[in-house]
């Protein structure tokens, strides 16, 4: 474990680098989601033309930390017809279930939480748990609104699921591992060695590249699904369901759902910048790479992704949830299957 | 209300409990203060019943009390984002029954303020339709395009909303020197604005797969329940006051009148009704053009008010105009004193609203909201 993590080679294996190990993408995450909640602010200001958030301090930069302050100061309403316990909880789980996935997410190569060999599958695994949270929250809640906004999530859920993992498995077959680091050990070198474009290989990988560009669009719409961003933030649809799930959510439990929902935006992205875009490597073969270059590659292509995202959300009008099932069940999958065919077929011919 | 109706609808192949919602009058999407109960089937609407009254304000009864003039402030309020419009039916009612033959500058300045505000009102029209589909951008550009007009209409009457503009006889005030320029100025900003949305949202495959086959609102069914405006036009009904009951002085001007085609989907659904509106944004132009053009610069917009205001006892007319949202007429009944003894409006949102159970019934719920976005109503007037 010490070649994949500076801070046991550095502190040693005890329990302190443990405890370090698991808060510092919590302060990372921190750190994001402050600046993902300003950059959604200044983009989408920049798309329509107005200015944005203009009075804390310079620019209006401390805005996303006056609005936590704010979120923070608020009354905690429990609705009197509510179930507390599960009320109570089910924000905490979509937090967990975001905050888990962190732990094999290779920053650097030298910096990855817990470098286990079943990466990948464990991000879909824990990825799920949020779902359940979200059950939770849209049932105890005891409104009709929050009860279709979760269930909607969940059917929108498995329908993107399956698109996304079989996306995954075309990469898992390429780089014959789930292991983050090795995917992106796979892909070290200049940016046509990144999976979008086929992986490393001479000429013939020609062949492989417009089913694995396919597959990099495919993830990038299932991960949108995932984050409950537009164009499929059917569960939230402010325009029906008034705010979905989280309806009847307040102050800091409200906070946690909103800081889950930015956390899932950068899972997703990390999941996508290493399985098809290289992780850590530069994009410039051995220029500008290294340890430290890494993190800056990585987190960069991340926030390219997530810029992405926010692009999105701010042009395109809401799929309704029929719709969204028909692309899910009726597009993206057989589109995935085939994909996933020719990708395994090139590997096994190479 | 207790019981249960069972419609037996074929897409419900099995029987499954059905929940009643309260979709407003807290509600983002409802555009006011409008409750609609709803019984949805999973997501399929089965049932909408709306329940009005929620802003009444006793109009009717308030101009009772009031003298004639003092009618046009509450006029302005019944669709409060086209008060212009609103004026003028009422306006032209009352000079009808006092036979005021209202200057020639006049009627230019009515002609231009009116589709100017009828532009103003179609962009928000517009632009909630699309924030109903989930686009926020687009809601914004039109919004900063309104300011244009509404920077005029402020410069001409004092007010950004409800303007007390159109008086009886005449205008509260002239326009101001470079007025011709700035409404030219903001015609070619709307259409500038028209052709980017045109891109952006109209056009876009997820807003046409949303609204198209939506709401489906056959004429006959539109004929039946008395819709106007572009709701009815958006059923291929070409049927236009301005053409087909021409008052003021339309009949010098050169436009057309959209209608539906069917375009991308059915006649008569959801995009169909919103094209319409984008359409007539651009007739509107055009007849503000030909306004400006022909618009005489010397006249006194003062002169033909008159010092007293009292029609013949027993008088009464019905006036109505081609509001930006359909036919909205008032029916005045004089006393021969200078209060009305009543006015009743025909108010065009409470009209349309009466077509929505009928067409959103099978629809998800999504598009229920969709459907109510297209008929475009505006509380004030709804309930007056």
């Amino acid at each position: 474990m010490g070649e994949t993590n500076f801070l046991i080679k550095l502190l040693g294996d005890n329990l302190i680098t443990v405890l370090l190990i698991s808060a510092l993408p919590l302060g990372f995450l921190v750190v994001y989601a402050l600046l993902a909640i300003l950059g959604e602010l200044k983009i989408s200001a920049w798309m329509q033309e107005r200015v944005g958030p203009m009075r804390t301090g310079w620019k209006g930069v401390l805005q996303p930390l006056a609005e936590v302050i704010k979120l923070i100061q608020k009354e905690d309403i429990t609705p009197d017809a509510a179930n507390k316990p599960l009320y109570n909880l089910a924000p905490y789980i979509v937090f967990t279930g975001a905050y888990a996935a962190f732990a094999v997410i290779p920053f650097s190569e030298f910096f990855v939480p817990s470098g286990i060999n079943l990466g990948l599958f464990y991000i879909f695994a824990v990825g799920s748990i949020g779902a359940i949270g979200i059950v939770m929250g849209g049932w105890a809640s005891n409104n009709k609104y929050t009860l279709l906004g979760a269930m909607r999530s969940v059917a929108q859920l498995i329908s993107y699921e399956i698109p996304g993992a079989m996306a995954i498995l075309s990469i898992a077959v390429l780089s014959s591992s789930l292991n983050m680091q090795e995917i992106n050990k796979a892909q070290t070198g200049w940016f046509w060695n990144w999976f979008m474009f086929g992986g490393p290989g001479s000429y013939e990988k020609l062949w492989v590249i417009p089913f694995t560009l396919g597959l990099t669009l495919i993830y990038m719409i299932a991960s949108l699904a995932e984050t409950n961003r537009t164009p499929f933030d059917i569960p939230e649809g402010e325009s029906e369901l008034v705010a979905g799930y989280h309806t009847e959510y307040s102050g800091m439990k409200f906070a946690m759902f909103f800081f889950a929902e930015y956390a899932n935006m950068f899972v997703v992205a990390a999941v996508l910048v290493t399985a098809f875009m290289g992780g850590w490597n530069s994009p410039f073969g051995s220029f500008l790479s290294g340890p430290l270059w890494g993190a800056f590659w990585f987190i960069g292509k991340s926030f390219f992704v997530i810029f992405v995202q926010i692009w999105l959300r701010w042009t395109l009008p809401r799929l309704r949830v029929d719709q969204l099932m028909y692309l899910g069940w009726k597009i993206l999958l057989p589109v995935s299957f085939i994909c996933f065919l020719f990708v395994s077929l090139f590997r096994m011919l190479n | 209300m207790n019981e249960t109706k069972k419609i037996q609808l074929e897409y419900s192949q099995m029987e499954s409990d059905r929940m009643r919602l309260n979709v407003g009058p807290q509600h983002p999407s409802t555009h006011g203060v409008l409750r609609l109960e709803v019984e949805i089937d999973g997501e399929i609407v089965t049932e909408v019943i709306p329940h009005i009254g929620y802003l009444h304000r006793c109009f009717e009864k308030h101009c009772e009390k009031m003298t004639y003039p003092q009618v046009i402030p509450y006029v302005d309020r019944l669709d409060y984002i086209s008060a212009m419009n609103n004026e003028w039916p009422y306006v032209m009612a009352v000079e009808k029954l006092l036979e005021i033959k209202v200057p020639e500058k006049v009627e230019y300045i009515r002609v231009i303020m009116a589709e100017l505000n009828r532009i103003a009102n179609h962009q928000i029209a517009v632009a909630t339709f699309g924030l109903d589909a989930g686009a926020f951008t687009p809601f914004l550009y039109f919004f900063r395009d309104r300011e244009y007009i509404l920077w005029i209409m402020e410069k001409c009457s004092g007010a950004r909303l409800l303007f007390n503009y159109f008086w009886i006889g005449g205008l509260a005030h002239d326009v101001y020197p470079s007025f011709k320029q700035e409404v030219l100025d903001a015609i070619k900003q709307v259409r500038k604005t028209n052709a980017e949305v045109m891109n952006l949202l109209i056009y876009n495959k997820i807003f046409i797969d949303r609204t198209a086959n939506i709401g489906i609102l056959p004429a006959d069914v539109a004929i039946n329940y008395a819709c106007s405006g572009p709701t009815l036009r958006g059923s291929g009904v070409k049927w236009d006051l301005r053409k087909d009951d021409t008052y003021s002085i339309y009949n010098r001007f050169d436009f057309n009148i959209p209608v539906g085609k069917g375009e991308v989907g059915q006649l008569g659904d959801c995009w169909d009704r919103n094209i319409v509106r984008m359409y007539e944004m651009e007739e509107s132009c055009k007849i503000i053009e030909q306004a400006v053009a022909q618009m005489p610069d010397t006249g006194d917009v003062k002169e033909a008010i008159p010092a007293k205001l009292r029609p013949p006892k027993g008088a009464e007319i019905y006036q109505r105009a081609e509001n930006p949202k359909g036919e909205l007429g008032f029916y005045v009944v004089s006393n021969g004193t200078e209060k009305p003894d009543r006015i009743k409006a025909r108010g065009t949102s409470f009209v349309n609203l009466s077509v929505l159970p009928v067409i959103s019934k099978g629809y998800m719920f999504a598009d229920l909201i969709l459907i109510l976005g297209s008929i475009d109503i505006v509380l004030g007037e709804v309930d007056r």
